[in-house]
């Protein structure tokens, strides 16, 4: 572990060298571009491995997607216009570059089963996702955290044995079945939550769409029955995800703040007689900020997937489940252009966390 | 354990490279001992692993009978944990499912770590363009969701339990071989392996030699703690009807079965989630106590 300054502020750290003068700032600004340039690089190279296995991926499927669009009783020559309309007479490279020229214009074909654009349902549905899973990392991250903490600060103590439970049942637990569980006590017995979907089916396309997320958009148009009733509906699922969030924010949150602790630094500002508070909140939590945002960034990632089985339990109409959907369907350009989204986004997401993490960290370097 | 033996395995003093083995194996398993958490997962396993060898002796009734006339009933004597849908005995179909699960995670366990081993190694060792090709290779399946990504494996290979199995090893080798290459790399440059290279030990030996044994052990704990993720990621498969087919007792697909009878008969779905649960929970303990044997450094708490 690197020492952090005495403050145990994570901005400026050590001064440039002396002089520090146009010359070494030049250089270190190329540098960083350089650094900046490889990882552009780098991403572009595993978006183009991702589109690269989507297409295998769709081109070994034993599914004929000619016959899906011409249907069982086409001749043989309709079966052979078709084929040639959809280029897939040509070579595979030939094939493989206009299908990636397609996906970079935003075009994935379309979807068999719907009939509409797969762009233009992957509109629809990605919004539904991001609002649970968005949700979910709130609640991970609202809880995790301040769980985390205590847990490292009190070692050994009563809450740091509860967070270590808590955290080990989400490790355990699969999470349809916990969906299912919850279903069960608090929609089927209790009655205190919406059922399955989004939605009721009195307010199901009453809110005008603005930004694809249900709880704004009928905060903006100022329905509060409609807000009320897609909360009711959203509670259950989000506080799942969140659940697992939790586990995993907790955890490494705990184990940061250990190292924190450990360090000399706290010895320091505890002698000089600061209160137990600031040194946990102020001085060693404000040192794992940087590392704690990548967490929360890979956690977000890991809900857009996780969501796959929540939304299948819950009926959600969110990506995860119109990829499955898709898949049992036999739906290909479906799946190819959900999993393109969802691996970008995902691919996104970690360079965004290394990204603030080279600009918040100057240990970095 | 007589007083002698365990003198000869604690001595500081090793005669033999055997002993020397043998003590070191003991401590670890001492180090084991005391964690309790870790005996009580290593239990439970153990008493899995028995329950899967004696299935056919264990299970009250035939896991594929059905009666009709029984179907949906509660837990009670004659149905331990009551029937499902078609008045199969849930108890025997559990029973006979941990055969399933042993199977798609043993088999998961041993192939994933191997290929990412190879990788891993590989690319750390030789270094230059084959280390860039290999981690950029890496990259990319490391890019993808793991869940959905073995959706897209299963659904090009057709649904199947050997298929969900492949799916998984080639959704859960990329984390092995960036761990096996960093091991790599540290150990690359040490003083031995510039000593055995003088020996004349041409790179193939060098790696399997020198190299593999090294990274072994960091590569069983983290098997360890992934097993509980394995048996998830199968339990997920088999829940969308992508794993195991029926009518094979597979737990996620139990689940499944027993989704649509959630509110009025929970029991069709609750009890095949708890094995689930119990079993990926000892794999998560178990792996706990390992972590503490074999890789000290990594958080002893």
């Amino acid at each position: 572990m690197v020492q952090p300054d005495m403050t145990g502020q994570p901005g400026r750290g050590t001064p440039p060298p002396a002089g520090g003068v146009p010359s070494a700032r030049a250089a270190r600004l190329r540098r960083r571009a350089r650094s900046l340039g490889g990882l552009v690089l780098s991403l572009a190279l595993t978006l183009l491995g991702l589109l690269l296995v989507t297409f295998v991926i769709g081109r070994v499927m034993p599914i004929d997607p000619v016959l899906k669009v011409v249907g069982e009783r086409a001749t043989q020559a309709q079966y052979e216009a078709a084929r040639i309309a959809m280029g897939l007479d040509k070579p595979l490279w030939q094939q493989f570059l206009l299908y990636m020229g397609e996906v970079l214009r935003g075009d994935f074909g379309r979807s068999i089963s719907t009939g509409h654009p797969v762009a233009q349902d992957l509109r629809r549905v990605f919004p539904a996702t991001v609002e649970l899973a968005s949700l979910g990392t709130l609640i991970g991250v609202c809880v995790g955290v301040p769980l985390g903490v205590v847990a490292a600060a009190r070692r050994g103590g009563w809450i740091d044995q509860i967070a270590r439970v808590v955290a080990l049942v989400g490790y355990s637990m699969p999470i349809f079945w916990l969906g299912l569980m919850g279903l069960l006590l608090f929609y089927g017995i209790l009655g205190w939550v919406g059922g399955p979907g989004r939605q009721g089916i009195i307010y199901d396309g009453m809110v005008p769409t603005v930004t694809g997320l249900i709880l704004v958009d009928s905060l903006i148009a100022g329905d509060w029955a409609a807000f009320r009733d897609a909360f009711s509906h959203i509670v259950l699922p989000a506080s799942l995800l969140g659940y697992f969030s939790l586990a995993y924010i907790s955890r490494m949150t705990r184990s940061f703040m250990l190292e924190q602790l450990s360090a000399e630094y706290v010895v320091t500002a505890r002698v000089k007689g600061l209160s137990e508070r600031r040194v946990i909140w102020g001085h060693a939590f404000r040192n794992i900020l940087v590392p704690l945002i990548t967490v929360i960034a890979l956690s977000f990632g890991s809900l857009l997937e996780g969501s796959v089985l929540t939304e299948i339990v819950f009926s959600w109409p969110g990506i995860g489940q119109y990829i499955t959907k898709a898949l049992l369907a036999g739906d290909m350009n479906a799946v190819l252009g959900g999993t393109v989204v969802v691996g970008t986004c995902f691919v996104a997401l970690n360079l965004l966390s290394d990204i603030l993490y080279r600009l918040l960290d100057p240990r970095a370097k | 354990m007589t007083e002698t033996t365990r003198a000869w395995l604690l001595s500081d003093a090793p005669q033999t490279r055997r002993q020397a083995r043998m003590g070191a194996l003991y401590q670890g398993w001492l180090t084991f001992r005391a964690n309790r958490l870790a005996m009580v997962g290593l239990a439970i396993l153990i008493l899995l692993v028995l329950v899967a060898a004696f299935a056919p002796w264990i299970a009250p009734q035939n896991p594929y009978a059905q009666n009709l006339a029984e179907r949906l009933k509660p837990p009670s004597a004659q149905h331990w944990l009551g029937t499902d849908a078609l008045g199969r005995d849930i108890l025997s179909r559990l029973i006979h499912g941990s055969r399933v699960t042993l199977f798609i995670v043993g088999t998961v366990a041993l192939i994933a770590p191997v290929i990412g081993l190879f990788v891993g190694t590989v690319a750390g060792f030789a270094g230059g363009w084959v280390d860039q090709v290999l981690m950029r290779i890496t990259d990319i399946f490391l890019a993808f969701p793991k869940l959905i990504l073995a959706l897209a494996f299963v659904a090009a290979l057709g649904p199947g339990i050997g298929n969900a199995v492949l799916a998984l090893a080639v959704t859960s080798w990329p984390p092995y071989a960036r761990l096996a290459r960093a091991e790599t790399l540290t150990i690359r440059n040490a003083d031995y392996i510039a000593a055995a290279r003088l020996q004349g030990a041409g790179p193939l030996r060098l790696l399997i030699g020198h190299i593999w044994p090294l990274c072994v052990s960091s590569l069983i704990v983290r098997v360890a703690l992934d097993m509980a993720g394995i048996i998830l990621s199968a339990a997920g498969l088999g829940f969308l009807g992508l794993g195991a087919q029926p009518p094979m007792p597979e737990w996620g697909a139990m689940i499944s079965d027993g989704r649509t009878y959630i509110l009025d008969f929970w029991w069709v779905a609750a009890m095949p989630g708890m094995a689930i649960f119990i079993v990926s929970l000892a794999f998560n303990l178990l792996g706990d106590g390992l972590r503490d044997v074999l890789d000290p450094k990594g958080g002893r708490e």
